[in-house]
């Protein structure tokens, strides 16, 4: 889809003619209630955490903080508030690398290969990352891991995870070596370049962002997945931040309220800066809107 | 330094279309050849062919006294530059030059002397440490050949090695790569779709068509004697006039005029043909037999203006005319083919007839 | 200059063309190698398991008790058991009622209306807004979960601060209603990109046509908008509602209650897999669910097949 830049981007007009004033300042008025409205909806849900993290009295509703970095010291001190967030890492490390490098060169063979199959396939890949979806897949990836004595086991569900990952980043990573000029590497094999030396010298290098865009992507995927390590990673210990913030806001108390929101921006802030940089520095790509 | 030779070589896809087809040709050690022809009629299939970057279906060829055909690319001493330079974005251009001996595994100060030395001549010491997007488009252009002669390879290729200059750069490009080929000696053959390009650089022109060889020659050849009209079409900045009709009573009737055969041909009565002759080579002259016709429409063409003339049988003859000459549209004027340059096809087969000799003038 | 002949060489001469077109000299076999880890992880964690559940949807497999060790065929049974299943039938109306309010006609909805009236506004609002929309989708699901129970809670949550009703507890009183809200909120961002590039696309000429023979902002959406942009609408309601029919998140929310009122497919599945162990009834249902998924899936690709 191309688009058709600011041409269509001016602003509402003001009072035009003194015909159409009235019904022009009820529609003003209008267009400022609608933005006012989304913007608040959007908005106030997400100001909480803002707020309640450095409020010495935090309640669940919204009001001006009391200022203060108590929250901060108890969660620390939660003995499975920092372990948790260092299980996230650990998951979704393997996650990403196991991702990140499948992918690529999958992704790589896909694209300049022709294999027998080869768009059967893209279509398939297309076609699972749809249909099986963790809630379709929980009961028997439950089974096989529990009949494999893989529960608790951190790698083995940052292996699932990639898993459930893969067939969307294999579909993107090629789309984007796709629009990597062949003739770089038929250059490069001219001047006798092996196999080897062409994916390394030349088209790993070249295809960095779309290679940089699918490891974050795949990073924030597995940070913010719940499902699997919720049914996989029973051991509290073992538990990422993703099952540690449900357990607590189950667990009730009154720690609650003091390390819930803390924690919950530790391990929200990730993930923003993330897309933040992937897209300040890549542009904000999206491909048919895959998501895992 | 090497010639090549291919012999009945031919590119066949799987959906069975014949991309190179059976083709023979030898290209002289240090000869500066064009394979040149209209889109689609197999040049660069030919071109990446000879590189290894295509696989020939059958037939042979060899760089040098080695049968290369199934070769790999990298193994035949060839250097290519392609049509979009394929520069490596993420090397500088030091390390883009050097890259055929760090493929080898030279040693970095092989590498950086290789570099060093390839810039020098071409004129882009000072560029070294610069990445390929801070370049001009003629600069790019340069350090891909830079690439290509630090490879020290047999042969050089060329595809369409101006078509991403713009004009006025092209120019100045074409002159340059002509001295530079002479200078280095080496076997270069270019793909080219401008007629103008291949005449101006090449030392002798394969036109193409559908995967064969049309014709073979020197540019002169080419030019003064196309072999056959799709030739005598394609070459020629200006379109050659082609015009058919019959032979009777020993002279060509076309245009409405009746004109003499060019010598040693001779032609039966009633036998169809294509006259073709240069706008360039027709001039005005109040003699009787010539093609006679009303001017319709004056192109300036700077120096000299092209002239439609409407001549009988609806046929639409060009003529070249000097500065200060142009007749006024409406006028009836009268061209005649300058001696010898007339040329006569097969109204069948629209081959030349005659023989093949070039005009001394 | 002359035209060229007829081009029988020029499919073949394009870049796409068919033959040994392995730009890098990789080699059928090396690729195929490259290929098989990916595939295998895919094989191994989605395909197996989709075809497994059929096999253990067929057994009354358990996870405790003597149908854990030795679980038996069962046929169609789990199958039979879900039609006459009320709760079953709950959760399937439940997750339709879901579906539609939140993704066919929430996110929709809002996600076209805020590309709509975004197109004319001033950069810097467009960009403060189209900021917190994008971020109510990334931020990770357990977070905003708990961000809306904040919102509704009845001790002082912010709805009730704003509405004036101190003591209304949303989720317990309104839990699907809440959920509707709720996932429209999260899920609008992706409806308004796709509406956006769908909207940037609609030929401005035929925009300003419209506007100057006086149609109003909804005759022009109805006649000049909605032609270009239905492939678009069809698309985008088929993806969202797989994955509204897919989430899990409401568990989050009301883990199903109160007393199944807001128990929807996924939330049922895990309920009878992990809380009652019946491992076997859970993946038949499951399978259902691939069913459902596969279909609309299919038709999805379709649709943008020939669209493309």
């Amino acid at each position: 889809m191309t688009s058709h830049e600011p041409r269509d981007r001016q602003p509402q007009p003001r009072v035009s003619t003194r015909v159409n004033s009235g019904k022009a300042v009820l529609r003003r008025t209008g267009y400022v209630a609608f933005m006012a409205a989304v913007l608040a909806f959007f908005a106030v849900p997400m100001l909480w955490l803002a707020s309640a993290p450095f409020d010495s009295d935090p309640g669940l509703g919204l009001h001006w903080p009391d200022w203060t970095l108590s929250n901060w010291t108890a969660t620390f001190e939660h003995p499975y508030a920092l372990g948790s967030l260092v299980n996230s890492v650990v998951l979704c490390v393997v996650a990403t690398a196991v991702t990140t490098v499948l992918a690529t060169l999958a992704a790589y063979a896909l694209s300049r290969v022709r294999i027998p199959g080869r768009d059967a396939l893209l279509y398939l890949l297309l076609l699972l990352s749809s249909v099986v979806t963790g809630t379709a897949a929980m009961v028997p990836i439950f089974v096989m891991m529990f009949q494999l004595g893989l529960i608790n086991s951190q790698y083995a569900t940052g292996l699932v995870l990639a898993g459930g990952i893969l067939p969307a980043a294999i579909f993107i990573l090629k789309d984007f070596i796709d629009s990597v000029p062949r003739s770089y590497e038929e250059s490069a094999r001219v001047f006798g370049a092996s196999p080897a030396q062409v994916l390394l010298h030349v088209v790993l290098p070249v295809a960095r962002p779309g290679i940089a865009t699918i490891l974050v992507w795949a990073f924030v995927q597995a940070w913010g997945n719940f499902l699997l390590p919720f049914l996989l990673l029973r051991d509290i210990d073992a538990q990422p931040a993703a099952v540690l913030l449900n357990t607590m806001k189950d667990e009730g108390g009154s720690a609650n309220l003091t390390v819930i929101p803390v924690f919950s921006l530790l391990y929200a802030v990730p993930v923003v800066v993330l897309y933040l940089f992937v897209s300040k520095r890549y542009g904000f790509r999206f491909h048919g809107g895959i998501k895992a | 330094m090497a010639g090549i030779e291919l012999t009945e070589l031919s590119t066949v896809y799987p959906n069975g279309v014949r991309a190179v087809d059976s083709l023979d040709l030898s290209v002289r050690d240090g000869e500066f050849f064009a394979l040149l022809g209209p889109s689609g009629c197999g040049k660069t299939t030919l071109l990446r062919t000879i590189a290894g970057l295509e696989q020939a279906t059958s037939g042979t060829v060899s760089i040098g006294d080695a049968d290369v055909t199934r070769a790999e690319p990298g193994r035949r001493r060839v250097a290519m530059v392609f049509q979009d330079y394929a520069l490596f974005p993420h090397m500088t251009v030091a390390q883009n030059i050097a890259y055929p001996l760090r493929v080898r595994h030279a040693s970095r100060a092989a590498q950086r002397e290789a570099a060093a030395r390839t810039s020098a001549g071409l004129g882009l010491a000072g560029l070294l440490e610069r990445r390929p997007a801070q370049l001009s488009g003629g600069q790019q252009q340069r350090v891909a050949l830079a690439r290509a002669i630090a490879m020290e390879a047999d042969v050089l290729l060329l595809d369409e090695p101006l078509s991403n200059l713009d004009a006025r750069l092209r120019l100045e490009a074409r002159t340059f790569l002509k001295r530079l080929q002479r200078d280095l000696g080496l076997t270069t053959v270019f793909v080219t779709h401008d007629q103008a390009e291949a005449l101006a650089l090449a030392d002798r022109i394969a036109v193409m068509s559908q995967g064969r060889i049309r014709q073979l020659g020197s540019p002169k050849e080419v030019f003064q004697r196309p072999g056959d009209t799709f030739v005598a079409n394609f070459i020629g900045s200006t379109p050659m006039n082609l015009l058919s009709g019959t032979v009777s009573g020993g002279l060509v009737e076309v245009a409405g005029a009746r004109l003499k055969p060019p010598p040693g041909v001779s032609l039966a009565d009633g036998a169809a043909v294509t006259a073709g002759i240069r706008p360039e080579y027709l001039h005005v002259s109040a003699a009787a037999d010539g093609i006679t016709g009303t001017v319709s429409i004056v192109e300036n063409l700077g120096v000299t203006s092209l002239v439609t003339v409407e001549c009988p049988g609806e046929a639409l003859v060009g003529v070249t005319v000097p500065e200060g000459e142009e007749p006024s549209v409406g006028s009836t004027i009268t061209a005649a083919p300058d001696p010898g340059r007339l040329l006569l096809y097969d109204g069948e087969t629209d081959e030349l007839v005659g023989e093949a000799k070039v005009a001394e003038s | 200059m002359v035209s060229a002949p007829p081009a029988a060489g020029e499919a073949a001469r394009s870049r796409r063309a068919p033959g040994n077109r392995d730009s890098a000299g990789l080699g059928v076999a090396p690729a195929i190698g490259f290929l098989a880890p990916g595939l295998l992880l895919i094989g191994l964690f989605l395909i197996f398991p989709a075809l497994w559940t059929i096999y253990i949807g067929l057994t009354n497999y358990t996870l405790t008790g003597a149908t854990s060790v030795a679980p038996a065929f069962v046929g169609l049974g789990n199958f039979a058991e879900a039609l006459n299943d009320a709760l079953f039938g709950n959760a399937l109306w439940l997750t339709l009622v879901y579906t539609i309010g939140s993704a066919v006609l929430g996110q929709n909805i809002v996600g076209f209306a805020l590309a709509w009236v975004l197109r004319g506004a001033r950069p810097a609002l467009r960009r403060t807004i189209e900021t917190f929309v994008l971020l109510s989708w990334i931020l990770p699901t357990v977070v905003i979960a708990y961000l809306w129970i904040a919102v509704l809670d009845r001790d002082g949550g912010t709805l009730d601060l704003l509405l004036g009703s101190p003591g209304t507890a949303w989720l317990i009183e309104y839990p699907m209603a809440s959920l509707i809200v709720f996932n429209t909120w999260h899920g609008t961002a992706f409806s308004m990109m796709l509406y956006s590039s769908a909207l940037a696309a609609v030929p401005p000429s035929q925009l300003e046509t419209a506007r100057s023979v006086g149609a109003s902002g909804w005759q022009t959406v109805r006649d000049v908008v909605f032609p270009h942009i239905r492939g678009h609408v069809l698309t985008n309601t088929l993806l969202i509602s797989l994955w509204t029919a897919n989430d899990f998140t409401p568990f989050l929310l009301t883990a199903g209650g109160p007393n199944h009122e807001s128990e929807l497919v996924p939330v049922f599945i895990y309920r009878q897999a992990i809380s009652s162990g019946r491992l076997g009834y859970a993946a038949a249902i499951s399978f259902l669910l691939l069913l459902v998924n596969l279909v609309v899936a299919l038709v999805y690709l379709l649709l943008l097949r020939k669209r493309a």
